[in-house]
């Protein structure tokens, strides 16, 4: 919509829907402040009448991290390549959640905010970046947490898990490429759901699904032992590398990741091309049809 | 050239009506492929003014028009003439089905009051994330907040959660952050129907202030007084369309009346809105016993009027609602009963004593109506603009005085009586 310096001395003009690729990467610098006053009012809001309040932050991964522990480790009796259970399943778990919550909360962004959106202009994208930022706090508490247990189980006499120091170097890049994958899908999802609601009930028992086919509460080598010829499939899911490289750094476990690491980061730069594209194309009627 | 703040050149929107998507899959099958082709939408329905749902129709069609700085411009037309899918398109909300807008400057759109307020937050903290939201920085508020405070006037509650608020204490802040933006355009859509009395005042001058000071105005509201006060150009919209691009005051009379004074007027060819005038039709209509319409006091007006029932009814009456020149209701009045057959097309003479309107211009609007056994009222059809006329002022009936109709209003009483 903001067609900015095709014609002199305008500062903006408005057209029909013409292009596939005119996202105003300007206005949403110009916007930062609104992205970062929107992440705080996400967390003001988010625990006003709650009694726990913010601790329900640690809470939630704590009691799954337990649950999966008992259920898949215990009861099942997976193997989790030799790293205590509870760190395991911690590890994949918060990663898996950041990513989760991250596609689920911006899968939504034009339906929960369509009397925003519907009586005034901003640029649109503010709405999901702000959502993910809010999603990256919550994981950076959660993963203080991890790195408490990371370090009781690294530092006793006999230690269980040996971090791999350079892989952690590498962290800001994992969280990062994560939180684009989750707003790329959440906002290819969003573009499609002003019209036709289907994918919106698709969206949360399809993230649950999703799960299973990531190593969240089994490890990959389990595949890799029982399925070996679907391995080259099973990675495909660009999620499986991101939490491979993320144990393998902080738990010292081998990964499978490397060759895949690639792969990954080009289906996310695709997703977030293809979200970016659809997003900038339903923003300008979606108040029409939402 | 650098005076102009708004251009919009022949913008037109389409919508459809009721439903999206869903059922129509087949409809929208069809509107794609004939896009793809370079074909007319075989969906689109044109020069109908009915339109049912699930159909598409134009909301707005071929519009253009300039702001320069300094004007103040009223944009003035009925329910449904696209006054708010003009202000959508202008604020970027929607994007135009044609056409093409062009802004310079900064515009900062109040389409509803406090956009974007949390009820859980405080006042202090929703001016900051409304101030963002209307595009100032952080910085930028911050060295307003004091203005906008005590512009406010609600400084005590400031630091409360606004779930808290009154709907008065809500718009006078919803309207301080966006006064305080220094937009090169304002547009307000009938924001300020909710404050008080003396706000709305404030927020008026505050807008003059914008005009006057080189920046401009995009005014919307039902309430001539408050956009006779503040504007200098009046937009006249009707079924999308621009009726007319000048003075306020021509705006607000084509608005009261899109009909001139005329002494006989084809009401079949005039649009109905809320599905009036199907069972029961006002074909026609003929003033008698006048040059121009214009009255003497205390004369009476005549007329003939020409309708057709579809239905019988035994109780059938012709009203008459008498409003001044800004289409502000004053009076009721209306014919006994009469019986009409169904298929009839039936005259009447009607006869309208004029004993007691003060002097000054007024508009009729009439309905055919009948009382429900219910105590309730049907109405059949209903005209809002049949006609004009004017009441001379001859001081020798006001007892010496000329009528002041801002002082004393359209109604003269029986004079006092001293006892």
């Amino acid at each position: 919509m903001d067609n900015t310096n095709k014609r002199p001395g305008w500062d903006t003009v408005i057209r029909p829907r013409t292009g596939w690729f005119d996202i105003d990467l300007k206005g949403l610098v110009r916007y930062r402040d609104l992205i970062l006053l929107m992440v705080k009012r996400n967390f003001t809001v988010l625990y006003k009448q709650t009694i726990l309040g913010p601790a329900w932050v640690v809470i939630q991964p704590l009691l799954t991290t337990l649950v999966f522990t008992v259920v898949f480790g215990n009861i099942a009796g997976l193997p989790t390549d030799g790293v205590p259970k509870f760190l395991f399943y911690m590890g994949g778990n918060i990663v898996w959640s950041y990513f989760a919550s991250c596609l689920t909360t911006t899968s939504s962004t034009f339906i929960t905010n369509r009397t925003l959106f519907g009586k005034v202009y901003f640029p649109r994208l503010c709405m999901p970046i702000s959502t993910v930022i809010t999603q990256l706090i919550n994981f950076f508490v959660q993963f203080a947490l991890f790195i408490v247990f990371v370090i009781y189980y690294a530092t006793r006499p006999d230690p269980q898990v040996v971090p791999n120091w350079r892989l952690i170097l590498t962290t800001p890049l994992l969280l990062v490429q994560l939180g684009i994958l989750g707003l790329g899908f959440g906002i290819i999802i969003s573009a499609l759901t002003t019209k036709y609601r289907d994918l919106q009930m698709l969206v949360s028992f399809g993230v649950h699904l999703w799960m299973y086919a990531t190593p969240v509460t089994y490890s990959t080598s389990l595949i890799a032992d029982k399925y070996p010829k679907l391995l080259g499939l099973y990675m495909l899911n660009p999620v499986t590398p991101l939490i491979e490289q993320f144990r393998a750094a902080y738990l010292g476990v081998p990964g499978y990741s490397s060759n895949y690491m690639l792969l990954s980061v080009g289906v996310t730069l695709a997703v977030l091309a293809l979200g970016v594209i659809l997003f900038s194309k339903t923003e300008k009627t979606f108040m029409d049809t939402v | 050239m650098e005076n102009r703040l708004l251009e919009v050149e022949g913008v037109s929107k389409q919508y459809r009506l009721g439903m999206i998507g869903g059922g129509t899959l087949h409809g929208e099958l069809t509107s794609w492929f004939a896009r793809v082709r370079g074909k007319e939408d075989p969906n689109t329905k044109i020069g109908r003014e009915h339109v049912s749902y699930g159909e598409r129709f134009w909301a707005l069609r071929d519009v253009s028009f300039n702001v320069d700085r300094g004007d103040a411009v009223a944009l003035i037309g009925r329910n449904g003439a696209g006054k708010s899918t003009m202000l959508k398109l202008i604020s970027r909300i929607t994007a135009p089905t044609e056409g093409e807008i062009r802004i310079r400057g900064r515009v900062a759109s109040l389409l509803e009051i406090g956009t974007g307020f949390h009820p859980e937050l405080s006042g202090r903290d929703n001016v900051y994330l409304n101030g963002a939201i209307l595009g100032m920085s952080r910085a930028e508020t911050s060295s307003k907040m004091k203005d906008i405070i005590e512009f406010s006037e609600i400084e005590q509650f400031i630091d409360t959660p606004v779930k808290r608020y009154s709907s008065g204490m809500y718009v006078k802040l919803a309207f301080a952050v966006a006064a305080h933006l220094d937009p090169d355009l304002m547009i307000c859509d009938e924001v300020l129907a909710v404050g008080d009395l003396a706000f709305q005042q404030k927020c008026l001058t505050k807008m003059s202030e914008i005009a006057r000071s080189g920046r401009a105005v995009i005014y919307v509201s039902h309430n001539m007084r408050t956009v006779s006060q503040l504007c200098n150009r009046g937009l006249y919209l009707e079924n999308g369309r621009l009726g007319y691009d000048g003075t306020v005051e021509r705006a607000i009379e084509l608005y009261g009346g899109s009909s001139a004074r005329s002494l006989r007027r084809n009401l079949d060819e005039v649009t109905r809105t809320n599905y009036r005038g199907q069972t029961m039709r006002m074909l026609d209509i003929e003033f008698h016993n006048t040059q121009a319409l214009e009255y003497e006091q205390d004369a009476a007006m005549e007329f003939t009027l020409t309708s057709v029932a579809h239905i019988a009814d035994p109780r059938l009456r012709i009203r008459l609602i008498l409003q001044n020149s800004i289409a502000t209701p004053i009076a009721m009045t209306q014919t006994e009963p009469f019986e009409v057959a169904a298929e009839e097309t039936f005259t009447r003479r009607v006869r309208f004593p004029l004993n007691g309107i003060a002097p000054g211009e007024y508009i009729i609007k009439l309905s055919l109506v009948s009382g429900t056994p219910r105590g309730k009222t049907m109405y059949y059809d209903t005209i809002v603009d049949v006609s004009r006329f004017i009441v001379t002022d001859d001081p020798a009936v006001n007892e010496g005085f000329i009528w002041s109709e801002r002082l004393w209003g359209n109604m003269r009483l029986k004079p006092l009586e001293l006892q």
